[in-house]
């Protein structure tokens, strides 16, 4: 018994410790905090999972996309579908009676099931990134070229969907809401139960994450960020491991959409677009890239500080997180995780060198 | 049938006019990321910037000089877009850009970064509203080809510019000493370095010529339309796609690439509509680079990373 809880102990606090402390933290923050903040703060969470995805593949596997805005607004799509019909009670949604559609576009209908819903927001990004993915990473398309290409894909995904304006809404995108599962979603115990729901499936993220980076197919990936060549003349095939890291990141990405939709009772194009893209990768390299915690940090604090800050002073924001960018990607990549892991690394320096001078005094 | 023709004629020349923006704003990108591997996310900014010079020189002309002058503004505003560009880009070199070579796409992260603060300051200098630039009075008008077909002398003033500033590049990189410094570093950096090339001169000249080149881009599309804080955003990744498909390190890679990517657009723009012709261009892209992930063309080298 005391074996256990001394492997808990070790596992909990020692080990893990920040990141058993983020999560404490997000399960008692309804006691402290507001509806509305709680609210806020479940959108940050689906973000945390999002910038999950981003650091599997550009923080350990070293590719940068700037598309997974793509599959975060997919994501949020398929779910926004299925609370759009319910809301509709199973009819034509507003939106596509007012863009003259007459019945309701086919790939419509089988949304009216959650369990299809949610599985399409997963499925969806999972199979385009993979589509994307083998097109690129099998001609040896890397590095910039690949972010260009994300981020082109990114664009025309935006395009597409403001010009498809019966089928997806247009800029306005889906909205009004009413209910979940036949819960009302302006009820603050649903919006509760949604922020529970966050944080669990952002703790069953991090675990799958933790997973994959802890194995052998983890290191195969760290390989490939730092010498890729290196890898393929092992006897690797760079290419099916990078498929297969863009595919979960999208993955992940798509799940956040699904997460953040409910919470937020909008999804528009505008999410899926560059800019928003570029700021999922702000959130893990000022976090801390290449560890899974200070992508969750980075996600909730940039956020958190974005809303007080734009609240009061809106212009003031745009400086400070393109200052703030540019000094951590020039003199900090390794982010607030870096920071403090330097700082820890001093101090336990300076403790030791302190001990070795009182062993040669006596 | 002269009415089909007709069409076809203009959308032709819409091709074109779109294409020669492009290249103008490609080629600084260009010869930047060919150079020095850094994918400058605030190109479209320095375009901003140019258009902004060309804005301020027009209210100065307005205010100060006389009346019958007015039309040479837009003379003057082409250099002085150049040398504001070229001065900020440089800039931008010597504090931030040469801190990032060697890892592109953290360069691409830091500035984007840029890009955020450059934006914010036209916002807050000039507002948030999209200005107007007056057209010199010379460029109104067209020259009329058929009955009811006119070309506008704007979009060919454009076009001339463009192939002026091509030929001033070209100029530049193969008849002049410092382009011959440019191409030895671009072949083979550490060898150019051996022999005494002071890299560090070249890389922040040919950053500071290819923003300068941005803001003539900016100036030329102050023609087109109002201008506003977010001007560039709208043209950066179509540029970005240019230098992809060109490949790097060539003029005639980003002419090609440009002439590709403008006429496919305003084409499959005009068989189906304006979002699926995005979406066709786009998957034609991809499966070019299929065929050659290189881009059209490349600097041929035996090395195995590029």
């Amino acid at each position: 018994m005391l074996e256990i809880s001394a492997k808990i102990k070790e596992y909990f606090l020692k080990r893990n410790m920040v990141i058993s402390i983020i999560f404490v933290l997000l399960c008692l923050a309804p006691l402290f905090l507001s509806d509305f903040r709680i609210n806020l703060l479940g959108k940050f969470v689906a973000f945390a999972i999002l910038a999950l995805g981003i650091d599997l593949i550009w923080g350990y596997t070293g590719i940068l996309s700037l598309g997974h805005g793509v599959f975060f607004g997919l994501g949020a799509y398929c779910m926004a579908m299925y609370l759009k019909l319910e809301s509709s009670a199973g009819k034509m949604p507003d939106f596509m009676s007012w863009s003259g559609l007459e019945t309701m576009p086919w790939f419509w209908k089988p949304f009216a099931s959650a369990p299809f819903a949610i599985t399409m927001a997963i499925l969806i990004p999972v199979l385009l990134a993979m589509i994307v993915g083998c097109l690129t990473f099998r001609n040896r398309i890397r590095g910039v070229y690949f972010t260009i290409l994300t981020q082109a894909l990114s664009i025309i995904f935006v395009v597409l969907f403001i010009g498809q304006q019966a089928y997806t809404g247009g800029t306005n995108g889906i909205t009004n809401f009413k209910t979940i599962f036949g819960f009302s979603l302006s009820d603050p115990a649903t919006k509760l139960v949604l922020y529970y729901t966050a944080v669990v499936l952002l703790l069953a993220a991090y675990v799958f994450c933790k997973m994959i980076i802890d194995r052998r197919i983890g290191r195969v990936l760290v390989a490939i960020r730092d010498g890729e060549n290196r890898i393929r003349f092992s006897g690797y095939n760079p290419t099916a491991y990078k498929v297969f890291v863009y595919a979960i990141s999208a993955g992940l990405a798509g799940l956040a959409g699904a997460v953040y939709v409910p919470q937020v009772g909008i999804i528009s194009p505008a999410e899926m677009g560059v800019v928003p893209s570029i700021e999922i990768v702000s959130w893990v390299a000022i976090g801390g890239r290449g560890t899974l915690t200070g992508a969750i940090i980075g996600a909730v604090l940039v956020n958190s500080l974005k809303s007080v800050v734009s609240e009061s002073f809106p212009d003031i924001w745009s400086y400070f997180i393109g200052i703030t960018f540019i000094v951590i990607v020039i003199c900090m990549p390794s982010g607030l995780v870096g920071v403090y892991r330097q700082i820890k690394e001093v101090w336990r320096s300076s403790l030791l060198l302190k001990q070795r001078e009182a062993a040669v005094k006596h | 049938m002269i009415g089909n023709m007709e069409t076809y004629v203009l959308q032709i020349f819409n091709g074109i006019s779109v294409s020669s923006i492009l290249m103008l704003a490609a080629l600084g990108l260009a010869i930047i990321f060919g150079l020095m591997k850094i994918i400058n996310m605030a190109h479209g900014e320095l375009i901003m910037i140019g258009a902004y010079v060309t804005f301020v020189t027009q209210n100065i002309f307005l205010s100060y000089v006389d009346k019958n002058l007015f039309d040479i503004y837009f003379l003057l505003a082409l250099p002085a877009a150049f040398i504001v560009t070229a001065f900020i880009g440089y800039l931008l070199e010597i504090t931030i850009v040469r801190h990032l070579y060697g890892r592109p796409l953290d360069s691409l992260l830091a500035t984007w970064g840029v890009s955020l603060v450059l934006q914010q300051l036209a916002r807050s200098i000039f507002g948030a509203p999209n200005v107007d630039v007056r057209s010199p009075q010379w460029l109104n008008g067209g020259m009329i080809i058929f009955s009811n077909l006119q070309l506008p002398y704007k979009r060919l003033f454009i076009m001339l510019l463009v192939v002026l500033c091509i030929g001033g590049v070209y100029y530049f990189l193969y008849k002049t000493t410092g382009g011959r410094r440019i191409r030895a570093v671009m072949q083979n950096r550490t060898m150019a370095q051996s022999l005494g090339i002071n890299t560090r001169k070249v890389d922040a000249m040919t950053f500071a010529i290819g923003s300068g080149l941005a803001g003539i881009a900016g100036c030329a599309l102050t023609l087109l339309g109002s201008i506003g804080p977010t001007l560039g955003t709208n043209y950066i990744i179509d540029t970005f796609m240019v230098v992809v498909l060109g490949g790097v390190g060539t003029i005639i890679g980003t002419v090609v690439g440009a002439g590709i990517i403008g006429l496919g657009n305003t084409i499959f723009e005009f068989f189906t509509d304006a979002s699926l012709g995005k979406v066709l261009v786009f998957t034609v892209v991809i499966l070019f680079l299929q065929w050659r992930p290189q881009g059209f063309f490349t600097i041929k080298s035996r090395s195995l990373d590029e």
